[in-house]
């Protein structure tokens, strides 16, 4: 079960790198992120299993609290863009680029 | 495997089968009296009214009877799954709680909860968090404005809820040192005195209290030992679960019905007995946390079957305990039905941006403060005992 | 029992990505496939032993995290998106092609690397457990991922907040969204 684990969080991962890359509305492309990080804490719980040990755990915690975090700073900063362009496509959002 | 069976078989009988429709019956009932009219007399077969006690069954019939209308544009599949979505969390939340505490007959041990896991309360609040998606998915589903915007206050206001809800509650796991809630009830099951202090820190010689200080005592219930958290939690779950006072996502006079404006027939049913089910959902949960659950006060488990056993046996006496458990759990979850229905029937709405204030700006500080002063008293209590 | 289980809430946590990763026309039907994926992931942890990390997992993604994307979305009423077009298929195109090649890489590194699973102490990912652990050894992680949710809320209160100045329901000036369609 944990070596399928282990493939089903590198699968979720690769879903959540491509979507991140490929779709344009920043919602989605958060949303995306957060897949990451759940295939991340997947991987850690399989390991944290296959040794027994509660570390790993412990861990997906810290994940979770950081996710959270970043949700809440994210979707304020979609909130303000809106607000400035009306818009939440990130190609939009190109002030900064060389 | 059986005994899961009748257990559920005894929950859905119980709570289904039996309060749901008394309680909107009850509803009816206080409503009434709280505005000086008769109430619900008027379902009548052939002649008999039982005291409207027929209304349930009218209410029935007529949601069944009734067309089902989907609004145009609306998102067919989520419509169709927002009312279950809103309905099932409440019946799982029944699974983890106990109605009564853990009895031996010979050397079977029967235990009065469906699920007797160590995260009981967590599940609680999982549970609950995804009822939220209930009101959201149907408020966004039926392509109406007021449906949206009900749910964007539902969604709203649950997420806030949810945070000072398991905040107030740190305090009761603290002085109950658990999460699971058979264990929890079984912990109030006895009694403290108030004045033990005086004999630990030596003000009264020997080695127990005279006996009218003795006599001087108070159920360990979790309303005596967090009386705060206990007023924070009522307000929280009742705020959580959209109950009156603070039901703005569905407040009549804005929103018209909120975010299940555009159901009828059973969908709308779905949500109206979810609805009636939260109500006695919540008093279990609060039943069980703070007035000590299945435990009746003074008499512990023991002292029944000590003082009943000599007499008539050991079996006997368990049985009689089981029984007598299960109606005190069951009067304490009515009583708390009739004080939500009285809240319900005297309080007028708060206005929704009042629901975020008290949350965030009130409960909050205040359940934080809880955890400290709790903290604080446990060692405090812990220094004055050794 | 547990196998078929494991593998029915890996297949619906994968639709639910898929289902978000492709959902183009409808923003709140992508967050609701999210949905799928966390309480599928939450089924995967207890199968896996990790039992307050599932129930967190429902309650704190499932039940907080994606309710406030709802909520974000719902507030913007936002429905429509499309893929990238003309140039940046190029640099997207192979971002994928990298990503896919990465992934089965991976997948081929995976079966026959681990060995039996080590016997489980009692009481394993329960709340005891966990929060002995962090309150002792991971104490300072603790109090500094605290530090960072006061950062993020004193953020997302200072991003989110009007100006004062601000009248409501200022009318803004529109941006071109030529660009977006």
């Amino acid at each position: 079960m944990i070596e399928e684990a282990v493939a089903l969080s590198g699968i979720l991962f690769a879903i959540g790198a491509i979507g991140a890359l490929v779709r344009r509305n920043v919602i989605v492309v958060l949303m995306c992120i957060e897949l990451m990080l759940n295939a991340v804490n997947l991987a850690l719980v399989a390991f944290s299993r296959l040794w027994a040990d509660a570390t790993g755990q412990v861990f997906v915690m810290m994940v979770i609290v950081v996710a959270a975090a970043e949700v809440a700073v994210g979707l304020g900063i979609v909130i303000a863009l809106f607000r400035n362009r009306e818009s939440v496509n990130v190609e939009e959002v190109s002030l900064l680029k060389w | 495997m059986t005994e899961v069976v009748l257990k559920l078989l005894f929950i859905v009988l119980v709570v289904a089968g039996g309060m749901l429709p008394l309680i909107t019956w009850i509803e009816r009932k206080q409503s009434a009296v709280m505005q000086d009219r008769i109430g619900a007399n008027r379902a009548d077969l052939m002649g008999v009214t039982l005291l409207g006690l027929l209304h349930p069954a009218a209410d029935v019939l007529k949601l069944f009877s009734k067309e089902d209308v989907v609004p145009e544009g609306a998102n067919r599949l989520l419509h169709l799954l927002a009312p279950v979505i809103a309905f099932v969390p409440a019946l799982l939340v029944l699974a983890v709680i106990p109605y009564g505490g853990a009895y031996r007959f010979g050397d079977t041990t029967l235990s009065l909860v469906v699920a007797d896991v160590d995260w009981g309360m967590l599940f609680v609040f999982a549970a609950g968090s995804i009822a939220t998606y209930g009101a959201v998915i149907a408020g966004w589903a039926s392509n109406s404005n007021w449906g949206l915007l009900g749910s964007m206050r539902a969604s709203a206001q649950m997420i806030s809820y949810e945070v000072t809800m398991g905040l107030s509650l740190v305090g009761m796991f603290m002085v109950a040192g658990s999460l699971r809630l058979p264990e929890i009830a079984a912990f109030q099951d006895q009694s403290f005195r108030l004045l033990g202090f005086l004999l630990h820190m030596g003000f009264v010689e020997g080695e127990t209290l005279p006996f009218h200080l003795d006599l001087l005592r108070l159920p360990m219930w979790g309303i005596f030992l967090q009386p705060l958290g206990f007023l924070l939690f009522l307000t929280c779950i009742m705020a959580e679960n959209k109950r009156p006072p603070f039901d703005a996502p569905e407040g009549e006079s804005e929103l018209i019905a909120g975010y299940h404006m555009e159901y009828s027939g059973m969908r709308f049913g779905l949500f109206y007995t979810a609805e009636f089910l939260e109500v006695p959902v919540i008093g279990a949960i609060v039943a069980t946390l703070f007035l000590g659950g299945w435990a009746i006060p003074f008499l512990s488990q023991e002292t029944i079957i000590a003082f009943v056993a000599g007499g008539f046996g050991e079996g006997f006496a368990t049985g009689l305990c089981l029984v007598l458990h299960v109606l005190c759990f069951l009067t304490k979850v009515a009583i708390l039905i009739w004080l939500q229905m009285a809240l319900r029937w005297t309080l007028p709405r708060f206005r929704y941006d009042q629901v975020m204030d008290l949350c965030w700006k009130m409960i909050l500080p205040l359940s934080i403060l809880n955890v400290f002063v709790t903290g604080a008293g446990i060692l405090l209590v812990e220094g004055v005992i050794s | 029992m547990s196998e078929v289980l494991f593998y029915a809430f890996a297949a619906i946590a994968v639709a639910g990505a898929l289902g978000m990763v492709l959902n183009l026309h409808n923003t709140v039907a992508a967050a609701l496939s999210l949905v799928g994926t966390m309480v599928a992931l939450g089924g995967l942890y207890v199968l896996l032993e990790a039992y307050l990390i599932g129930v967190l997992q429902i309650l704190v993604y499932a039940g907080a995290i994606v309710v406030v994307f709802l909520f974000v979305v719902m507030l913007l009423n936002l429905r429509r998106d499309v893929f990238p077009a003309g140039r940046q298929w190029m640099t997207k195109g192979l971002a994928l092609g990298i990503s896919l090649v990465v992934l089965v890489r991976f997948l081929r590194l995976v079966p026959g690397s681990f060995g039996e699973p080590a016997a489980l102490p009692e009481g394993f990912g329960g709340y005891r457990e966990i929060g002995a652990r962090l309150f002792t050894d991971y104490v300072l992680a603790f109090e500094v991922t605290s530090l960072l949710l006061l950062a993020a809320m004193v953020g997302a209160v200072i991003l989110a907040k009007r100006e004062p100045s601000e009248p409501d329901g200022d009318p803004r000036t529109p941006v071109s969204r030529s660009e977006a369609s």
